[in-house]
């Protein structure tokens, strides 16, 4: 029947108000509010059963509820629990609300007519509907493997318990974060061979790549890299039921297998809506679809919720869902965290509208212009309005908050040496603390309100993922970031000309840990800047490398050869990842030729090292007669704490072994102090020369454990102590993430203290009943909730418990005098912001 | 690396302390002697003998302090003090009791204090030697660990023994059964087993294998050298719990003899007051 046909016969045809298509958490929200408001509706599931991307989640995996303070508006229930939970709650929900969903229908087309949008469906039929919400989120359309035998019944897309599995060879396809999660989950019991089409796996979690590692270190499983299969053979006899054809580098291999999980990501959704009609601001293939603030697409009643639309968490879909089913029926409702934006307002502007004031913070930040309504929105909501009085103390100089500020009004001071007089004022409109955003370090400075002033006080996580996303932000901060590095390193004298000229000229680079910046015998390039991370300075002394000296962050390298014209002469190398500003040999000689504070200072430095260097060529070939083995040379022993992640940490416990008498006072004293798991493990991890550097944290720069972490449970204090509040809720990713194995799983519970009987007669105190006893994640909190700080030191009875500083430490093991090299250090760090 | 330890803590702050402590005695001791002569009852003497029973509380009391790991300050301090005052704490005893010794409930008090001081030193001489020896001898690997690959050499060297002739089996199955690690405190402290029978069987096999036939000789070279193996594993092992009886041993003296102490001195004292 020819459709101009059927769209004049209308009684034909079902018609509804509203058509929703996906029974994700949008969809079933979109549903269950339609239901509420009695509207006329049909929910469309392209599959046999509800929530299918939820369902395509590894058993037992934890649902995560961010943001955590976005409550939710929609009868929809939903809180972290559970996958299993989770789709138990929505089934429910679906009988007793008793929603008109239709399974099994997949939408084909979506056409606009003059009165209606037609649906086609994939079995021919069509229904219209005045208004549609597309909510299918972005995993409904797997990608599946287009080869021979891609179809037989062992070959399957998604790995729903992974227990189900016992002795197998299964073959995962895909080396993207599903496809290796689906692999680790099955090792152990079975045999796993990825195949992976890219040369590694770089696009995975970090987290997902070290267990991957570590699982093949194990040998419980194998991968093929640059590899695609080619078919699928059904096998008649012996015990693989198929064989999987694969194209190596080596040449085709044959894999006989039980089973296949191709895990090869969804298709794009952009070709698909643009099938609908929906238009885009851009060409790029992951922008996202131009939505009106009531979520309708370019397309007439045709709206767009959830992933789709580019809010990927749950409880925002929800709330959409809710939302969206109201402005259909032409109701005003304001989005979901106005209310708690109008709580974070309440002392501040409180007299004006949520979205008043939010143009008023747009318009007196330049930064803050560069968001959307939405970023600006989360931004805010994620942040502290601060309203410090006159003499009021923002931060601190040397304190380790990570926040970044946005002034919407006032003065303030910043003070950067110990004199009470300022050193530079900060207005309305800028913007401060981008340097310990960047570096992780101290505080370069105190800053203090000179006038009642208006502050937002964003935590550092928040900033990292605008800057990711927002070009332009990026390049203000980096600007700002460079200037300060310059002045901070050399600039000190210069004149605010010449110090914008370098600047601007200037280039930031990154580095992976061990990559090299110059190496001995490059000609010189420029004047290398450490803005973040450290590195080392090496030089080939008998055959092998000996490092020299260890840099930290706020400090250069490569002015010797840019003194001397010769050729770099050392290799300087990154110990983690490292962010360094290279100034370019041209621009920085023609400043060293109209600076002759600059040249005297950098020919100072210049000497120094050369004496600091020769120094140590000396204690190198003298320590180290014939053998260049294990020697506990000040190079062997740097090296060897750089490995141990000494380069980026800021506190360190180290173990004497040559004192420690091995009593384990220090853990029982954490264990009794910390609820009795102690976080410190004294008998593992690696000596060198006696220094053992036992398991235990070492409150990193950078935190690697605070990269991922759902409930926002882990933080650093003023004084650099990285610990995980009462909030975490048991996930393990910290414990994945530490490269260090810091981190634990336990029980905690408060210890009663032994009392002097106990002590004398040597007895145990009972443990108090462990009431709730779900494991968290345990680590060090350098004691700081215990006033004269960390027990396992303070416990040691010889004394062989210590904690350093690490740059005090490298140096010492450097061999150069440890005062001149720590005030050096100190006073770059404190210079300037 | 050079660090301070229990003895130069705070820059010999105990230690100077201590030197005071005993000039003080010896110079009271000098100047004033009592009408009554040198014994414990004069004023001089009630006067050290108060100091010597507060120095042995506050000794005792260490081993309280220790393990309260709530209470503030360092326990590297506290022992530091505990070495130096206890060694203060002979030369006010010695004074206290004027030289006058004999066989009665005082002198068994002194004599305990002896012992328990003396213990005490052995004690500093195991933690000055031992913490290194350990680590040089243990490296990075735990005893746990070395044990458990002792384990794995004991299923490989059975695995391949069976298929030997049988003097050499029997030879290997017996180094696997009777050797002893550490099975008692003596056995620990000595630190080997006398004609242990895994250094036995690594001598004898070098004569066994005399005859073997082509095929044996390869897996009898790799039997050996699993069984030196076997025997270093078991030498570092019986080292480790050697070093550990031996850090630990003089306590075994100290504590209670110190209690021994806390008694007869809380004795001497009744004894002084209600008897005398």
């Amino acid at each position: 029947m020819p459709k101009n046909v059927i769209s004049k016969q209308v009684p034909m045809l079902e018609h509804f108000n509203t058509v929703i298509i996906g029974s994700g958490p949008s969809g079933l929200s979109a549903a269950v509010r339609a239901t509420e408001q009695k509207l006329s509706y049909l929910l469309l599931e392209a599959e046999q059963e509800p929530a299918s991307t939820i369902r395509s989640y590894l058993r037992g995996k934890l649902v995560m509820s961010e943001p955590r303070a976005l409550p939710i508006r929609s009868p929809l229930p939903f809180t972290a629990s559970l996958r299993e939970t989770v789709l138990d709650t929505w089934e429910k929900t679906i009988i007793d609300y008793n929603l008109n969903i239709r399974y099994g229908s997949k939408v084909t087309g979506i056409h606009r007519r003059e009165k209606w949008l037609e649906l086609e469906l994939a079995d021919g039929s069509q229904i219209t509907a005045d208004h549609v919400v597309l909510a299918i989120g972005v995993q409904g359309n797997l990608r599946q493997l287009q080869i021979p035998g891609g179809d037989v019944p062992q070959v399957q897309y998604q790995l729903d318990d992974p227990q189900a599995y016992q002795d197998e060879t299964i073959v995962v396809i895909g080396g993207g974060d599903s496809g290796v999660e689906n692999a680790l989950a099955l090792t152990g019991r079975n045999q796993i061979i990825i195949l992976n089409r890219a040369d590694d796996f770089s696009n995975c979690k970090e987290s997902n790549l070290s267990q991957l590692t570590e699982a093949r270190k194990r040998g419980a499983l194998d991968w093929l890299l640059e590899t695609r299969p080619q078919a699928i053979e059904v096998n008649t006899k012996g015990e693989f039921p198929i064989t999987v054809v694969a194209n190596t580098p080596n040449g085709i291999e044959r894999i006989p297998c039980h089973r296949v999980i191709a895990r090869l990501g969804a298709l794009p959704s952009r070709p698909l809506l643009e099938g609908f009609g929906v238009g885009f601001p851009t060409d790029d293939l992951a922008a996202l679809p131009l939505l009106s603030s009531h979520y309708e697409s370019s397309v007439p009643g045709l709206y767009i919720i959830g992933a789709l639309a580019g809010y990927p968490l749950i409880k925002q879909g929800i709330n959409q869902g809710y939302e969206v089913i109201e402005y259909i029926l032409g109701n005003p409702v304001e989005p979901a965290d106005t209310a708690l934006l109008r709580d974070k307002f309440a002392s501040f502007c409180n007299d004006r509208g949520v979205d008043d004031v939010l143009e008023k913070i747009r318009k007196s930040v330049p930064l803050l212009k560069m968001l959307t309504t939405l970023q600006l929105r989360e931004l805010v909501l994620q942040s502290n309005i601060l309203q410090p009085e006159p003499g009021d103390i923002i931060f601190k100089r040397n304190d380790y908050s990570t926040t970044f500020f946005f002034i919407i009004e006032g003065d303030l001071d910043v003070l950067i040496d110990e004199d009470d007089i300022p050193d530079a004022t900060l207005t309305t409109g800028q913007f401060f603390g981008e340097m310990a955003l960047v570096s992780g370090r101290r505080r370069a400075g105190t800053v203090r309100a000179r006038t009642k002033s208006v502050l937002i006080e964003t935590p550092r996580r928040v900033m990292q993922k605008l800057v990711d996303s927002v070009q332009s932000m990026r390049r203000v901060l980096n600007e700002v970031a460079i200037k300060w590095v310059v002045h901070v390193c050399i600039g000190l004298t210069l004149s605010e000309e010449d110090l914008n000229n370098l600047a601007s000229h200037a280039t930031l680079k990154s580095y992976a840990a061990g990559e090299e910046l110059f190496h001995e015998g490059d000609q010189a390039d420029g004047l290398y800047l450490i803005q973040s991370g450290s590195v080392t300075v090496s030089r080939m002394i008998g055959g092998r490398e000996v490092v020299l000296f260890y840099v930290a962050a706020g400090n250069y390298v490569g002015e010797m050869s840019l003194v001397s014209g010769e050729p770099r002469y050392a290799t300087v190398r990154a110990a983690v990842a490292t962010e360094a500003v290279l100034i370019d040999a041209g621009r920085m000689n023609d400043i060293i030729a109209r600076n002759p504070e600059i040249r005297s200072e950098l020919d100072a430095r210049y000497l120094k090292h050369l004496q600091d260097q020769e120094k140590r060529q000396q204690l190198e070939t003298t320590d180290n007669p014939g053998s260049l083995g294990n020697q506990s040379t000040p190079s062997n022993l740097i090296s060897f704490l750089i490995q141990q992640g000494v380069g980026e940490a800021t506190d360190v416990l180290l173990i004497d072994e040559s004192l420690c008498v091995r009593c384990n006072y220090c853990e029982d004293a954490c264990a009794d102090t910390h609820g009795g798991a102690t976080r410190l493990d004294r008998d593992a991890g690696p000596i060198f020369a006696n220094i053992r550097v036992p398991t235990s944290c070492r409150h990193c720069e950078h935190p690697h454990c605070m990269k991922d972490c759902p409930p926002d449970a882990i933080h650093r204090a003023p004084h650099g102590e990285v610990y995980i509040d009462d909030s975490c809720i048991g996930c393990g990713n910290c414990q994945q993430n530490c490269p260090y194995d810091v981190i634990q799983m336990a029980v905690i519970q408060d210890q009663p203290e032994r009392s002097i009987w106990q002590i004398l007669l040597g007895i145990q105190p009972k443990a108090l009943p462990i009431v709730g006893g779900s494991k968290v994640a345990v680590k060090c909190d350098m004691c700081k909730d215990i006033k004269e700080g960390p027990v396992c030191v303070r416990a040691c009875p010889v004394g062989a418990a210590l904690r350093v500083n690490p740059e005090e430490l490298l140096n010492y093991a450097g061999g150069s005098n440890t005062d001149s090299v720590t005030n050096e250090v100190f006073l770059t760090e404190s210079d300037g912001n | 690396m050079q660090r301070g330890n229990i003895f130069d803590y705070k820059n010999y702050r105990y230690f100077k302390l201590a030197i005071i402590v005993i000039a003080i005695a010896f110079t009271a001791y000098m100047l004033f002697e009592p009408a009554v002569g040198y014994y414990g009852g004069s004023w001089l003497g009630y006067g050290l003998g108060t100091v010597s029973a507060a120095l042995v509380f506050w000794m005792a009391w260490y081993g309280v302090r220790k393990r309260r790991y709530r209470s503030s300050g360092s326990t590297q301090g506290w022992l530091s003090a505990h070495i130096y005052l206890g060694t203060a704490l002979t030369v006010t005893a010695t004074l206290h009791s004027g030289f006058h010794f004999g066989i009665n409930v005082h002198s068994l008090a002194y004599g305990l204090l002896i012992i328990v001081v003396i213990s005490g030193f052995f004690g500093n001489y195991a933690y000055m030697i031992y913490p290194r020896l350990m680590t040089e001898n243990m490296g990075e690997d735990s005893l746990d660990g070395l044990l458990l690959r002792i384990a794995e050499t004991d299923k490989l060297a059975r695995q391949i023994a069976l298929v030997m002739p049988d003097d050499i089996n029997f030879t290997v199955d017996r180094a696997c059964r009777e050797t002893y690690i550490g099975t008692g405190l003596l056995e620990q402290l000595r630190g080997y087993q006398p004609d242990c029978p895994t250094a036995v069987a690594v001598e004898k096999l070098t004569i066994l294998g005399n005859h073997l036939t082509g095929e044996q000789r390869k897996l009898y070279r790799e039997l050996y050298s699993i069984m030196v193996r076997r025997q270093s594993l078991v030498k570092r092992a019986r080292q480790d719990l050697m070093y550990r009886a031996r850090l630990g041993f003089w306590l075994y003296f100290h504590t209670p003899f110190a209690v021994a102490l806390l008694a007869a001195m809380v004795a001497h004292i009744l004894v002084v007051f209600l008897y005398w």
